[in-house]
């Protein structure tokens, strides 16, 4: 008998979730900016707000433009389904509204994004969900800071901005050992180098601004529900477990099986809580997401050039690097773990240190650098075609106090490169020249 | 709902309403492999339509206890005591694949107990390759990646001409394959093998009373559309809807187009 034949990634990229517009023969996928839909009868609507038919009603809750990047984003993450959010911190908070109410509390490694770490740290426990960090090396860490209470394990594939890399099915198996789902931040990384489920995590999540999307115009976010974790066996996750009263008692593990908590984050969270994904955002995204294999290709082998160059510097004798991260290197702490967990390429953000100038500290020879750069372009994000330059402890992670920084791994010299699609001679020249204005005395 | 048959518990979805037996009653039989929840939106739709709804969970499968039963005649009995058990004289009973061959094996053995029968992708014979039969047997991961893969029609699979699930955000394939995955072990070769070893279904088809309407997805590699014509052929008072652009997982890959045949089959009426 022939295997079961699927489409491969590069093709899902282009095609899933969509068909031609069955009313225009349009083949880029329409943008239906339009609030609500019209219903056939009295009997259609009811069933459709009653969840007894498919399709839209109003558009914070669903929209055909937005349904096709979401099962594009679940196709290729393999995920059951999707919800697309107004951000990737608004995917954040969805996901753990939809986990936990107020007493809930979260295991979270220490290193992640700032704005993930201002809602844990400091937004959440004033509703009374609190968060404990740990460093995302420190395996007994984690499972030491379970506690009857834990709704959520969460870290990110490649660690913001120090470059960790999570063992994710070490993880995940800590987090199952206690019942407990395990939450990704793939942004990093995107479904081309890593698929979490296949490691498995539960639930992952994305900022679509980054990779996804490539181009920088559409603030966007996603969370991706895996459908493997039995929340029935966990018994701690009532929201997908017992009646609610807000849909006439629905149960939605009895009612939605495997795509229980993506049912419930779009019924409840994107109902109630409204940050849904504006229909053009989705378009601009979804133009991205059709190129996806081969600007992470481009990405990778852009990063891996600068590495090397980065590296050159760190050796020579009048050098201006002080130090390099890059999980492919053999001297990363986790570069076996990288090797089996992103076979493809480590991602395309570059850490690394700037030596002291004769006169100046870490962090002025970093401000000297950044302002010397003319092709990166110093700005807060990452992931965009363009090459793009931050100095952290001043910008993104700049609200954590020196022990916070310390326990991120983020140092006053560090500079991260996000590593775009430009020759990477004139990269390498850009940054050369401002190395050198940086050092000089 | 839990009720017991047979000594085994049994779980039953209800759709989000309780079973009121002065409410005409349906059963839903999901295929091999599956569980109740394959009929999430008919389940509440039929319920709230007039109509005491059983998703249920067969033997071994899903939320119910005891071991999966190894023939098509046996599951076709086991329905009936579920009615039994539920206090329900009589019900239209919903099958899709091996759980068609059911509803169409019971209506045939038990023609009293069945008002009415909606089989979805179903075929006189149901055979099964060998290799997906070792395969399901010896719990590789390949009997689901081959059940999943020819089970779905384009839109689960996708393609320049027919990807997009009916249910916005939901992705067809991924779903089923989590769904399959968490069947217990050896539950998908002991189905199978049912649906393989049954050969009564020419003279079942003949044998039932009730009116039957064929749901029959147009691109179905299991149970081809035209297998399905031919078995509704042998039965007295038969309807055939065929649907465009749809597999064999007709109930997930064409939700409307199913409820609104069902709608016009059942009679039913928001209620």
């Amino acid at each position: 008998m022939a295997g079961a034949k699927f489409l491969k990634f590069d093709t899902q990229s282009l095609h899933a979730g969509q068909k031609p517009d069955p009313a225009t023969g349009a083949r880029a996928v329409p943008i239906h900016l339009t609030s609500s839909y019209v219903f056939s009868d009295v009997d259609q609507a009811a069933a459709l707000f009653n969840l007894e038919r498919p399709g839209h009603i109003y558009s914070r809750i669903s929209n055909p433009t937005v349904a096709v990047l979401e099962e594009r984003l679940a196709t290729l993450e393999g995920g059951v389904g999707a919800v697309c959010t107004a951000s990737g911190q608004a995917a954040l908070t969805l996901a753990i509204m939809t986990l936990m109410g107020a007493g809930g509390h979260i295991v979270a490694s220490s290193s992640i994004y700032g704005g993930s770490r201002n809602l844990l740290a400091y937004t959440l426990p004033r509703f009374g969900i609190t968060t404990t960090f740990v460093h995302p090396r420190d395996l007994d860490g984690i499972r030491a800071a379970i506690r009857p209470e834990t709704r959520l394990v969460f870290g990110e594939v490649l660690g913001n901005p120090g470059l960790e890399v999570l063992d994710v099915a070490k993880v995940a198996a800590i987090a199952h050992e206690a019942g407990v789902p395990l939450l990704i931040d793939s942004t990093f990384t995107t479904p081309y180098l890593c698929r979490p489920f296949e490691h498995g995590a539960d639930l992952v999540m994305h900022s679509c601004t980054k990779w996804l999307s490539g181009h920088g115009t559409a603030i966007g976010g996603v969370v991706i529900d895996g459908g493997r974790f039995d929340w029935e066996a966990s018994g701690s996750f009532p929201t997908l477990t017992k009646p609610y009263a807000g849909y006439h008692g629905i149960d939605f593990a009895e009612e939605f099986g495997p795509a229980a908590f993506i049912a419930r984050a779009r019924a409840e969270g994107l109902r109630d809580f409204g940050a849904c994904m504006s229909p053009m955002n989705a378009f601009q995204i979804l133009q991205g997401v059709e190129t996806l294999p081969l600007r992470m290709k481009c990405h990778i082998h852009n990063a891996r050039k600068i590495v090397c160059f980065l590296e050159g510097e760190l050796t020579a004798e009048t050098g201006a690097v002080a130090w390099v991260s890059y999980p492919e290197l053999v001297d990363h702490p986790d570069h076996a773990l990288a090797s089996r967990l992103l076979p493809h390429g480590a991602g395309s953000i570059i850490s690394f240190g700037i030596r002291p100038g004769a006169q100046g500290s870490g962090r002025e020879a970093g401000r000297r650098f950044i302002e010397s750069l003319t092709l990166f372009s110093h700005l807060a994000n990452v992931g965009d075609a363009k090459s793009l330059v931050i100095h952290p402890a001043s910008t993104t992670h700049a609200q954590l106090d020196a022990e916070a920084l310390a326990a991120a791994g983020v140092g006053e010299d560090m500079i991260r490169l996000s590593i775009g699609l430009e020759d990477c001679d004139d990269l390498i020249d850009d940054l050369k020249q401002a190395l050198r204005a940086a050092t000089k005395g | 709902m839990q009720l017991t048959v047979k000594g085994n518990p049994v779980f039953v979805h209800t759709g989000g309403r309780e079973i009121d037996p002065a409410r005409p009653a349906v059963v839903l039989i999901h295929g091999a492999g599956m569980d109740h929840s394959v009929w999430s939106l008919q389940s509440r739709y039929l319920a709230h339509h007039g109509r005491s709804v059983l998703a249920v969970d067969l033997p071994g499968h899903g939320r119910s206890g005891g071991e999966p039963l190894g023939s098509i005649a046996a599951i076709a009995d086991w329905v009936v005591a579920l009615l039994d058990a539920a206090g329900l004289e009589r019900a239209a009973l919903i099958g899709h694949s091996m759980g068609a061959l059911v509803a169409l094996e019971a209506a045939a053995r038990h023609a009293g107990r069945v008002e009415a029968v909606a089989l979805l992708g179903v075929a006189e014979r149901m055979p099964v390759h060998p290799d997906l039969l070792a395969a399901a047997h010896a719990g590789e991961s390949s009997a689901i990646e081959m059940v999943i893969g020819w089970g779905h029609g384009p839109r689960g699979h996708g393609g320049a001409q027919g990807g997009g699930c009916p249910t916005p955000g939901l992705a067809l394939i991924p779903g089923g394959r989590r769904l399959m995955a968490s069947v217990r072990p050896g539950v998908l070769g002991v189905d199978l093998a049912a649906c393989n070893d049954y050969g009564q279904g020419a003279d079942a088809a003949a044998a039932v009373a009730c009116p039957a309407l064929f749901l029959l997805g147009a691109l179905d590699r299991m149970t081809p559309a035209k297998a399905g014509r031919s078995l509704a052929a042998r039965v007295k008072t038969s309807q055939v809807v065929v649907l465009p652009q749809t597999g064999h997982m007709v109930m997930t890959e064409a939700p409307d187009a199913v409820l609104d045949a069902l709608t016009s089959f059942l009679s039913l009426r928001r209620g």
